[in-house]
């Protein structure tokens, strides 16, 4: 079973509101100085899951990103978790130009890659919270696509069972193969890098390629980013005082009946 | 032609209230562009929803009635809303940023050659574009974009746009599409509905009683559901929770689960992450419990308790239980 990866370097999403700024006139997120990006939550999600169904039926994982010379040590720790081999796009015209220019770039770099049985990508990132880019790189690829999924049931060389999360429930969906599915964070618990992963991430030699290696000349952005901005919040709380938790919890029941509430 | 064109879903005979909320926005956009509001509705047993979309404000309804057997895949969904999109040749597509709506939206866009701007939470009309607003990076951060090329397709978040008020009118014309079974990759085997346990839905529940990653585990969970059974309200939860298993997924609010807009929306041991919080912005009285004085759900909330919800809890459910009875 070959699988391709898409994984995305994003700000840790786990840094605090307050914690960071905007940057209005480039439109950026600037984290904390001294607060490391990291691997995109569903992403990783994603590779846990490659590396489980490799394990079983053994073959090979790929990992590929979109991003600048930073995101290599993403890879490198898709690579530490235990991914084969990875590949870097990076390339300063392809850099910030929206999902539907990404998904083109992801869909050529796992052409030039090679046969693939799945693509399995994480169903947002949690920078953008688009949830856009998988879906348009399997339009791209021309294979069906199943997102979001939050349980594979089976894989084999043909085709994959898996529930995919819908408003009230889930749906039990067969898909041929070669496909791409669009993985939730239920799916699984990602490991941690072993050790030995961890060296072996250290001597791998990871390509870098351009646009031109991809043959991608169509550069024009289909949304555009008008403006990024930040608004603040004041605590209106009113806390509920006592003597002991428990006193709290009634008197608690009591303001809310007061209000109208209950 | 043009037109602002709405995806439209029915359950069980009557149009979806996500539905409304899509018409009521769609005839603003579409007074402002000078434009019709159209429809396309696809699906099992759609048709017999003219008059109500009418109401809505929906002048023209393209309609493709599925015959096959079971469900229909999201491929076949998606080529009847591409089908209706180029007949109809709309300036903008509106679709709810529901599980379907999100794999729908990127697909159309895919197909029509456009750009798509998802979950977006207020759209204004400036000459002939849409500006989206749109938040990211959890919540924390606004984005206002806009789709360069027509149709300019945007997902609406739930329960984030005034919903149409059904007035007097004539019933939508349809134009029956003919959509073949899709030939693709995908087959649902089955639907399963996780109806809540009792109670009403969450989506819809005028009273949510949500626990966190502060429960402690599965075996603390039916505090949480009693007190939400006192109420009559709905049960959600946390990511951290539907994660780990201690509840299905589909009671997770929050950016990728529900968004709900109850009258009381009761917290507890939950962190208040924005990404959850983003679930709640319609909420209209949040009520947090939580043993930490700092944590952000309180910056969200109108009452607040600041203690162990294995003291609070109780003591709270026991005593609407006796202003109940
Ligand atoms: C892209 C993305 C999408 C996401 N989507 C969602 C989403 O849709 N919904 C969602 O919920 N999350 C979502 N998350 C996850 C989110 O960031 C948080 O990790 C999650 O909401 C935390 O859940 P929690 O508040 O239950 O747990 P925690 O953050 O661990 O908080 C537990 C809280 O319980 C309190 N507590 C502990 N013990 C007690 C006690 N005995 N009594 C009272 N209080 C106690 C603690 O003080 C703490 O505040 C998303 C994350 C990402 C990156």
């Amino acid at each position: 079973m070959d699988i391709v990866v898409t994984i995305k370097q994003v700000p840790d999403p786990d840094i605090p509101p307050h914690h960071f700024k905007v940057d209005e006139a480039n439109k950026r997120i600037v984290g904390p100085p001294g607060v490391a990006p990291v691997m995109n939550g569903y992403d990783a999600n994603a590779l846990e899951e490659a590396l489980r169904i490799r394990e079983k039926q053994g073959g090979k994982v790929t990992v590929v990103t979109l991003g600048p010379d930073g995101a290599r040590d993403t890879l490198k720790r898709a690579i530490a978790m235990g991914a084969d081999a990875a590949v870097h796009v990076n390339d300063a015209a392809l850099l910030d130009r929206g999902s539907s220019l990404t998904a083109r770039v992801l869909a050529a770099a796992i052409q030039k890659i090679g046969p693939f049985d799945l693509v399995l990508s994480g169903r947002q990132a949690s920078d953008t919270d688009a949830g856009l880019t998988h879906i348009l790189v399997a339009e791209a690829l021309g294979v069906p696509a199943v997102s979001p999924v939050s349980k594979l049931e089976s894989v084999d060389a043909e085709s994959a069972v898996a529930r995919r999360a819908v408003d009230d429930g889930y749906q039990r969906i067969k898909v041929r193969l070669p496909a791409l599915l669009g993985v939730s964070s239920e799916l699984n618990e990602p490991r941690y890098p072993p050790l030995k992963g961890i060296m072996a991430a250290g001597r791998a030699q990871i390509p870098v390629w351009s646009a031109m290696d991809l043959n991608i000349t169509d550069l024009e952005p289909r949304v555009e980013l008008r403006r990024l901005y930040q608004e603040t919040r004041e605590a209106r709380v009113e806390l509920i005082e006592a003597d002991s938790p428990a006193e709290a919890g009634t008197k608690l029941a009591d303001k809310l009946r007061e209000a109208g509430l209950v | 032609m043009a037109g602002v064109l709405i995806v439209a879903e029915a359950v069980s005979g009557a149009l979806a209230p996500s539905t409304l909320e899509l018409a009521g926005e769609g005839r603003r956009v579409a007074e402002a562009l000078g434009e019709p509001l159209i429809a396309a509705i696809a699906g099992t047993n759609v048709r017999g929803n003219e008059a109500a979309l009418g109401e809505a404000g929906v002048e023209q309804v393209y309609l493709a009635d599925h015959s096959g057997p079971g469900v229909p895949s999201p491929e076949w969904t998606a080529a009847a809303v591409v089908a209706a999109v180029k007949q109809a040749q709309p300036s903008v597509v509106l679709i709810s940023h529901s599980a379907a709506g999100r794999m729908l939206a990127p697909t159309l866009a895919a197909r029509v050659q456009s750009g798509v701007v998802t979950d977006a939470t207020r759209l204004r009309v400036e000459g002939d574009r849409v500006i989206v607003t749109k938040p990211v990076f959890g919540g924390s951060v606004l984005s206002e974009q806009v789709v360069l090329a027509n149709p300019q397709v945007v997902t609406l978040r739930a329960r984030s746009f005034a919903a149409a008020e059904p007035q007097p009118r004539n019933a939508a014309q349809s134009i029956a599409l003919q959509v073949p079974e899709a030939a693709g990759g995908l087959e649902v085997l089955e639907e399963i509905r996780e109806e809540s346990t009792s109670g009403p839905k969450l989506k819809d529940a005028k009273v949510v009683v949500s626990g966190g990653r502060g429960l402690g585990g599965a075996e603390n969970w039916h505090a949480v559901e009693e007190l939400a059974a006192v109420l009559g309200g709905a049960v959600g939860a946390s990511r951290a929770v539907t994660d780990a298993g201690w509840i299905s997924p589909s009671h997770q609010v929050g950016l990728t689960g529900a968004t709900v807009a109850p009258d009381l929306y009761i917290a507890i041991g939950i962190s208040g992450a924005v990404q959850h919080v983003a679930g709640i912005s319609g909420a209209r009285n949040v009520v947090a419990i939580n043993k930490d004085a700092e944590a952000n759900i309180f910056k969200y909330a109108r009452f607040g308790v600041v203690g162990d919800w294995k003291q609070v809890v109780p003591a709270l459910t026991e005593r609407l239980k006796q202003l109940r009875s």
